[in-house]
């Protein structure tokens, strides 16, 4: 089996949005919305400061609320890869699966379904980068398959410090920030 | 690391940010409506059952409840309705069953609710309103077909209880279930819910009763209010066996909500700090004062007074009592819904 | 021909987007020129013209429509990736608030009242108006401001009228006071792209360079890079940057006291013998008296100039002499902050020097370009007058034209009168200090155009507007800068202009023509000069289109690597004590005057980058908008406080000369000085058919009032302004 996952250096990411804007291109997400963002987490007193900015969107968690709490299917993990899906005709648009994500990753769509990012899986079965990997100018994103010990990401969880997102939320989240 | 100074997000979409408010008035106006046709079916049943074919003044509650129900369920279902982002897909809830999914159950068990009520409002029916059984003779036949048969009787009796405590509980555990919001990690929602929802159906009841009641003992105000209502119902004395009944059920319930209701809070702001914020949302925080006076005060306290001292004679029967209590329970859903939403994992950082 | 009020021009605008959305559904059809369109994409590489950077870039269309840009891996300053304004250029193409048609002024300048009329009549309007001041006073009284790779031809066109008097706001307003400082030192300026090596450097410092905000493409690849190799970062910033945020060593630095710091650090250095004996032997000149002109900036005599730390000055000045040669000092960008800008960036080439970085891996590498030659054409009419931007030679180091100078020269009529201008893809009313100045100038104009691609600011004041087509649906000059390796780069059309947009080469070509000055222009279009100048430079015209990009044979950038430690200063050393300084009068090493302090309950104003936006120009652009639509104003937390302001809140800026801005959005952080507000430069637009950007936040240019003239080459110090905040009710 597979399990993508994203693992995202905090020390190269400088926030720049270009993931931000390279998701809006890529996957045609409309004006006002995003599947991705930015947050910004300041730790201090001026001029002892520390910070830490991280390029955030679905966690693809491991243990989804999202799809647990759907009533239709629509939202589902989609094998190889355990990415979290939804089928945009099976949505009845109840709003659900927003409550129940803690990361807020999710949105209703314009067209009234329920949207968020899709690990860029149209891309990731061509064998590319999702669009916000493969466009960021630090580099500090990687993707990759945690089941393959050999992948990027594999070894760079094994290597450095890293955390992931609101792991008390119990989700088990697959986008880990390396510190 | 250092306690948070700034956190800065930059994302708006709309509904999420800059807080969470995807649901609004429609659902907790559902969880209302809901609440209430659980708490209508389990006290039909359990009327149906205990009082056989041969006792008849408890109509209301097995006939007009019941009625009432199906008009409100349905209506609770246009809401939701209106809710959904996707509409023309609603259809999709009836292909598949999602085990894990609250939403899913609550969706197929809104299907059962619509034949058990509407049998358990057909059993007495032509006793109820003769005037419907006498332009529609074939509604006497079924009632008979029905009447005719205890085990059938105990059957809807049964169905309607078990039917109504689903409902119910599931219109908290919908909440109750999505982790990602602190103030509806409880299982607590479930009973409380359904507390609630029985104390709200009761009261309805309760306020029919005193409603179709005779003339001189109507209250004024109510006459004032709804002379037009009570003109068409006048013929009928208020029942003095159920109205008492309903209203002691009814004080039950509301005792038994606001104990789940302490529960649940005394559990929250015995968790985690996130929790304790979520709960302070209601102490203390923005929705404090709609709970303490609108939940506490006028939903539960004042019509427990009221209706013991109604129980005590003290007073007479007034609508009162189940106007509060309907208010309650709708500010209890709208509040529970808006304050969840805003309660969130991150607040506690900042 | 119509009269158009703005109210009906806006309407006509919207009509012809309508107009112009049922003219993009028939381009599906007929995008590639002429052929039915293909379902399914196709990739067109290009170069993005979002900032001066000109990363190499691929942009694909899908089923007719522009679809997305990426990053040419070819490109040795992308390497497949763009930055955040680069992703989101192909909003340009669809900016809703476009110009469309050439527009005549038919009512006072500034009204913004326009008629829409031909190129025919547009370009014979402006020749005739440009023959009338060549025959009254002289080409040279027609001046132009021309800012980009886009104004090759004007420039040419220009020039083949008879003018030399060309400026643009990158040299007195941007890197002009850097590259003057490291010329005087080392005989050559940092260039653009800058010759920075951050990639190899060990330790990096940064000195109000916000790499990260700044999004130059490269410095930001190589600085993260670095940053993942464990570099040591040094940050000098009144403000907890983003690139502060990665430092090893932040230095709070108190505004306008870095030449303060920068002495301290090489007094440490020299005193401490920490500087590369043998560089400065074998290259330097002047070492001892430079070394004894700094004895007396101790870290203890800066520190209540600059609020830092003795014990942290040295302990930087140690940090960055245990990685020499691979410490580099950055040199900055935008360094026109002070007026004693030159001499900063003189110090920092001087600090460098002490490193021997200059050179040398993980410091300033010498650039490789590559050779293509000119088409040929006629030679220029020789000017008469000399230039009219630097009368006297008064800035005697100003090695480019000074754009503040011609507005000067405009304004006074001095050393002559200047009586038209043509701008090109400047927003002078955003990058120039002083808008009133600007505009005062401007009245004095018999003849003022401006090619834009949107309605600025600039352009509301013209007699005449001429709409250029985005870089995604034009060629242009090639474009090859020195760089680590060299390349020749190709920006060739993705889709067509939406409406009656044209391309510079045609408008400059075609006005040339008009002028009676065809001669210049001995091609057909510009494909046939593409492949002329190419194919003299032995590449395929072919090849290019294909890849976008051609790299040149690779070159040694590093001394070590057989490099030429070439200095091209008088002395052909790297001159620590500046003779040519000391004959023109000033300082030949460096010296500090303290800036002027906030007047009590004021704050400085500063400025910078938002990553997202570059300048002035992107506000339009629906794309980036969605990422950020308004800047905000940062104000220490404790002040804020102190003020009753809070985070979200509204205020306006008001600045010692009365300028109020637009209401603006308060960001109260720890991450900034207390003496000092921050503000992202390029909002708060004014031009109303600037629909999407009209009003949203505040204009660091209209607070600009006040500038401090650098007495070496005419910089314009533009952080010399103080403001209060005012609760917006
Ligand atoms: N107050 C203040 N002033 C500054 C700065 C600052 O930060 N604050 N920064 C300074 C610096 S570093 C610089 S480099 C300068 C930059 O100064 P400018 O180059 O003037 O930058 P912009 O304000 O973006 O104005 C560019 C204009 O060109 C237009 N344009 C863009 N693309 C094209 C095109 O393809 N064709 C044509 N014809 N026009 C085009 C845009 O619409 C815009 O009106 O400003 C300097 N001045
Ligand atoms: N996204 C984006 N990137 C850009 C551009 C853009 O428009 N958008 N423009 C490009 C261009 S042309 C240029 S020139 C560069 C400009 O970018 P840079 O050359 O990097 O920087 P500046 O604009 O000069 O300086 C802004 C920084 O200097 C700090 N600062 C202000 N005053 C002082 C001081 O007195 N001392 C010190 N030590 N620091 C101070 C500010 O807090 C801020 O962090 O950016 C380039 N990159
Ligand atoms: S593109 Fe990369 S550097 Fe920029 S914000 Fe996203 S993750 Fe960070
Ligand atoms: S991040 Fe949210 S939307 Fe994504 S899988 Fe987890 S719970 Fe679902
Ligand atoms: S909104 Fe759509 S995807 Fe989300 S829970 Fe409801 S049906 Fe499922
Ligand atoms: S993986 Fe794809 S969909 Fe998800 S945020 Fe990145 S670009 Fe967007
Ligand atoms: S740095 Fe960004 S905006 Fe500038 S040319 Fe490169 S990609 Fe375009
Ligand atoms: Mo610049």
């Amino acid at each position: 089996m597979s399990r993508f996952a994203m693992v995202i250096d905090t020390r190269r990411c400088v926030g720049c949005y270009d993931c931000v804007v390279a998701c809006k291109t890529e996957n045609g997400v409309p004006e006002g919305y995003s599947r991705d963002w930015i947050t910004e987490e300041v730790h201090g007193a001026f001029p002892t400061l520390q910070m830490e900015i991280r390029s955030e969107r679905c966690n693809h968690c491991d243990n989804p609320p999202c799809v647990s709490c759907c009533p239709t299917g629509a939202s589902h993990v989609h094998e190889p890869g355990g990415v979290v899906l939804v089928t945009h005709d099976k949505c009845i648009g109840c709003k659900a699966c927003l409550a129940a994500c803690p990361y807020n990753a999710r949105f209703i769509h314009p067209d009234g379904y329920a949207d968020k990012c899709t690990f860029c899986i149209h891309r990731v079965e061509r064998g590319l980068d999702p669009a916000c990997v493969s466009v960021c100018p630090t580099h500090c994103m990687h993707f990759g398959d945690l089941d393959d010990p050999q992948s990027e990401v594999s070894q760079l969880l094994n290597s450095r410090p890293h955390h992931a997102l609101l792991p008390e939320a119990g989700t088990k989240p697959c986008i880990f920030y390396l510190t | 690391m250092n306690p948070l100074t700034e956190l800065t997000l930059s994302r708006h979409n709309p509904l999420v940010d800059p807080t969470l408010h995807v649901w609004q008035w429609q659902i907790p106006i559902y969880l209302f409506l809901g609440g209430l046709v659980a708490g209508l079916m389990i006290i039909a049943g359990v009327r149906l059952i205990a009082i056989r074919p041969t006792q008849r003044e408890a109509l209301v509650c097995c006939t007009i409840g019941p009625l009432a129900g199906l008009v409100f369920l349905s209506l609770g279902m246009f809401v939701l309705f209106l809710d959904l982002s996707h509409k023309l897909y609603v259809w999709r809830l009836y292909t598949t069953f999602q085990i894990t999914s609250p939403m899913s159950w609550g969706s197929w068990i809104l299907l059962l609710v619509y034949p058990a009520l509407a049998a358990n409002a057909l059993a007495h029916l032509p006793e109820a309103i003769p005037a419907l059984a006498k332009r529609f003779p074939v509604l006497i036949a079924w009632s008979d077909f029905i009447l005719s048969r205890t085990r059938l009787v105990v059957a809807i009796g049964i169905a309607n209880v078990l039917v109504g405590i689903g409902l119910g509980i599931y219109t908290g555990i919908l909440l109750g279930t999505l982790g990602a919001r602190p103030l509806w990690n409880s299982a607590l929602l479930g009973p409380l819910f359904l507390f609630s929802g029985l104390s709200t159906a009761a009261a309805l009841l309760h306020g029919i009763l005193v409603l179709t009641s005779s003339g001189e003992e109507l209250p004024a105000f109510a006459d004032f209010l709804l002379s037009s209502l009570t003109r068409l119902a006048q013929a009928r004395p208020l029942d003095q066996k159920v109205a008492p009944v309903l209203a002691g059920a009814d004080n039950s319930f509301l005792t038994i909500e606001l104990g789940l209701l302490s529960l649940f809070l005394i559990g929250h702001l015995t968790s985690t700090a996130v929790h304790q914020q979520a709960a302070t949302l209601l102490l203390s925080g923005p929705y404090a004062a709609v709970f303490w006076i609108f939940v506490i005060s006028l939903g539960i306290v004042l019509p427990l007074i009221l209706q013991t001292l109604e129980l005590q004679n003290s007073i007479r029967h007034t609508l009162a009592p189940a106007l509060l209590v309907i208010f309650g329970g709708i500010a209890l859903r709208f509040i529970l819904v808006y304050a969840g939403q805003q309660s969130h994992w991150f607040h506690a950082l900042n | 021909m119509m009269n158009l009020s703005r109210r009906r021009f806006l309407k006509i605008g919207a009509g012809t987007m309508a107009a112009a959305g049922s003219l993009d559904a028939s381009l599906h059809v007929l995008a590639g020129s002429g052929k039915p369109a293909a379902r399914g994409t196709r990739t067109v590489p290009t170069f993005c013209n979002l900032c001066f950077w000109e990363c190499g870039a691929i942009a694909t269309v899908r089923d007719g429509k522009l679809w997305k840009i990426e990053g040419n891996p070819l490109d040795p300053l992308s390497r497949g990736r763009l930055c955040p304004r680069g992703t989101g250029g192909i909003g340009a193409h669809f900016d809703p608030d476009r110009l469309r048609s050439p527009l005549l002024r038919v009512s006072e300048r500034g009204e913004e009242k326009w008629k829409a009329v031909t190129w025919d009549e547009a370009l014979s309007f402006i020749a005739g108006n440009m023959q009338k001041i060549k025959a009254e006073y002289g080409p040279e009284s027609f001046a132009a401001f021309i800012h980009g790779l886009g104004g090759k031809f004007f420039k040419q066109t220009l020039r083949a009228y008879g003018t030399e008097n060309i400026a643009a706001p990158s040299f007195a307003q941007c890197r002009g006071p850097r590259d003057v400082g490291f010329t005087l030192t080392f005989g050559d300026g940092v260039g653009s792209p800058e010759r920075t090596d951050i990639e190899n450097a060990q330790c990096i410092v940064l000195i109000g360079s916000h790499i990260g905000e700044n999004m130059h493409n490269t410095q930001v690849q190589e600085f993260a890079a670095a940053v993942g190799k464990g570099a040591s970062i040094i940050v000098a910033d009144p403000r907890f940057s983003v690139a502060a945020s990665k430092a090893k060593f932040y230095l709070p630095v108190k505004p306008g006291t870095d030449l303060a710091l920068l002495l301290a650090w090489m007094n440490v250095i020299v005193g401490e013998k920490l500087y590369d004996k043998e560089y400065v032997d074998k290259y330097g000149l002047g070492f001892e008296q430079f070394a004894a002109e700094i004895q007396p900036f101790t870290p203890e005599w800066a520190y209540p100039e600059t609020g830092i730390d003795p014990d942290l000055i040295r302990a930087t000045a140690r940090e960055m002499a245990r990685y020499r040669p691979a410490t580099l000092i950055h040199p900055g960008r935008h360094s026109s902050w002070y007026g004693d800008d030159a001499q900063r960036s003189r110090a920092i080439a001087l600090l460098n020097a002490l490193m021997g970085s200059w050179g040398r891996k993980g410091g300033l590498y010498i650039p490789a370009g590559m050779e293509i030659p000119g088409y040929p054409v006629p030679p220029y009419p020789k000017s008469e007058k000399p230039p009219v931007d630097n009368p006297n030679n008064q800035y005697p180091f100003a090695d480019e034209a000074i754009s503040t100078g011609i507005r000067e020269a405009t304004l006074t009529g001095k050393p002559y009168p200047v009586k038209g201008w043509l701008v090109y893809a400047t927003n002078l009313l955003y990058s120039l200090p002083n808008q009133a100045e600007t505009i005062r100038a401007i009245q004095n104009l018999d003849l003022f155009v401006v090619v834009d691609t949107i309605p600025s600011e600039i352009a509301c004041w013209a007699d005449i507007v001429l709409p250029e087509s985005i870089y995604l649906e034009r060629y242009d000059e090639l474009h090859s800068e020195p760089f680590r390796q060299p390349f020749i780069a190709l920006r060739q059309p993705v889709v067509d202009a939406p409406a009656d947009q044209k391309p510079n080469w045609w408008i400059a070509k075609t006005l040339a023509e008009k002028l009676g000055l065809g001669a210049y222009y001995p091609w057909k279009d510009i494909e046939e000069y593409l492949a002329a100048r190419l194919k003299a430079a032995g590449y395929s015209f072919e090849d290019l289109k294909r890849d976008g990009i051609l790299p040149g044979p690779q070159r040694p950038i590093y001394f070590e690597d057989g490099a030429p430690a070439v200095f091209d200063t008088p002395s052909k050393k790297i001159e620590f004590y500046s003779a040519q300084l000391q004959k023109a009068g000033f300082d030949p090493v460096p010296k500090y005057t303290p800036p002027e302090q906030p007047p009590q309950g004021s704050y400085r104003l500063l400025f910078g980058r938002a990553p997202t936006h570059s300048f002035s120009r992107t506000q339009t652009n629906p794309l980036l908008m969605d990422l950020q639509n308004e800047n905000s104003v940062w104000v220490n937390a404790v002040e804020a406080q102190r003020l009753g302001l809070k985070s979200g809140d509204y205020v306006r800026l008001r600045n010692l000369d009365g300028q109020v801005s637009n209401r603006v959005l308060v960001k109260a952080t720890e991450r900034i000085r207390p003496d000092c507000v921050y503000i992202t430069h390029g909002w708060g637009h004014t031009s109303r058919m600037l629909r999407s950007a009209f009003g949203r936040g505040a204009s660091d240019s209209q607070l600009i009032t006040r500038y401090k003239t650098d007495p070496l080459m005419g910089g314009t110090g533009m952080n010399v302004n103080f403001v209060t905040l005012e609760t917006e009710v």
